[in-house]
């Protein structure tokens, strides 16, 4: 079970990191004060996150890693987050459409978690779930807003929910390891939390005046570790300074 | 933008049994919008367990050309300040 364990958290891990990541590249240039505080507030949120799981990561490898180690030292293959938690920003409504999605889903899977049989992985859910009710709610209010706001907003709105939806059925995917850890009740099955997200994303899409694609196509290959071209370019930037000054410290 | 987003005051209680204060302001879209960019804005080292945000433009305000009959009265009335009583150790701080 430790390699399953070890691959959860990697995974979650990653799914942090780049998320937060890519939200931190709003800083400074929000489109309002009060969103350049929100953002990096959220942001900081993921990223805190993303350290928990990796510092358990490296305890369960056992082979005296850090977080900094896997945070920023894998080659991109290694990496095995959503690819929805890569796409860029784009313009802010996609922005908040790809933090919808992956909040909801999050806050469903951090409220199964919150009884997972490990004990470190509970703790970090009980902490976590807290932070994604209120990335959530940040989320969804703008989506009401703006779906609900201007010809423009709504336009947007719209090329942003057909854009991102086909990187949502990633995120419900199964596989040995997430069948494993249901089983032995350590971490949620994924697409058990289908139904809730569905749900959730309905009742805000329909005070948001917008509507969900038809079920299509969906992309699919983060969790085995293929990546869109845009990851190299995030990685080269996220990674820079530990490959330009190894171990180096602040 | 502050067409669409008007400009709201921020009051937040620092600790059960005080009292809202001042704190700021914010552009918002709406009442719920302006609750959640305060929390951003202004909560993030833990200075508050509640906001309260009110539009600007519902606060009446004095004329501060009115200060010297609203304020001045009182700088001859010494007696209102509790400084002719000695306060017992025990009362803390008042």
């Amino acid at each position: 079970m430790k390699e399953e364990l070890f691959e959860l958290l990697i995974r979650l891990g990653d799914d942090h990191l780049v998320l937060g990541h890519r939200v931190s590249e709003w800083c400074g240039h929000a489109p309002m004060l009060e969103e350049d505080l929100a953002l990096p507030n959220i942001a900081l949120d993921l990223i805190g996150q993303a350290r928990s799981l990796y510092t358990y990561a490296g305890e369960v490898e056992g082979r005296g890693r850090d977080e900094d180690q896997i945070a920023y030292v894998r080659l991109e293959r290694d990496y095995h987050n959503l690819l929805l938690t890569e796409r860029p920003n784009g313009d802010f409504a996609h922005t908040i459409v790809r933090q919808l999605f992956f909040s909801v889903f999050m806050q469903a899977w951090w409220r199964e978690a919150v009884k997972s049989t490990d004990e470190t992985l509970a703790a970090i859910a009980a902490k976590a779930v807290k932070e994604a009710a209120y990335h959530v709610r940040h989320a969804a209010e703008w989506t009401i807003r703006l779906g609900d706001g201007t010809e423009e907003s709504a336009h947007r709105m719209e090329e942003a929910v057909s854009a991102l939806w086909p990187y949502t059925g990633e995120m419900f995917e199964t596989d040995a390891v997430t069948e494993a850890l249901a089983e032995a009740g350590i971490a949620p099955d994924p697409s058990s939390l289908k139904a809730e997200w569905d749900k959730v994303i309905a009742d805000v899409f329909a005070e948001a005046l917008l509507s969900a694609p038809d079920e299509a196509w969906q992309q699919s290959g983060g969790r085995k570790g293929r990546h869109g071209e845009e990851m190299g370019y995030l990685l080269a930037d996220l990674q820079y300074i530990q490959r330009a000054y190894p171990d180096m410290t602040w | 933008m502050t067409n669409e987003t008007p400009l709201w005051e921020v009051f937040i209680r620092p600790r059960n049994g005080l009292a809202h204060r001042h704190c700021g302001s914010l552009h918002a879209a709406d009442a719920e919008m302006a609750l959640q960019a305060a929390r951003d804005v202004y909560t993030r080292r833990g200075e508050g367990t509640s906001i309260w945000v009110v539009p600007s433009a519902e606060i009446t305000a004095s004329d501060p050309k009115d200060k010297d009959e609203l304020f001045e009265p009182t700088a001859d009335k010494i007696y209102r300040h509790p400084t002719f009583y000695d306060i017992p150790d025990e009362v803390g701080h008042m």
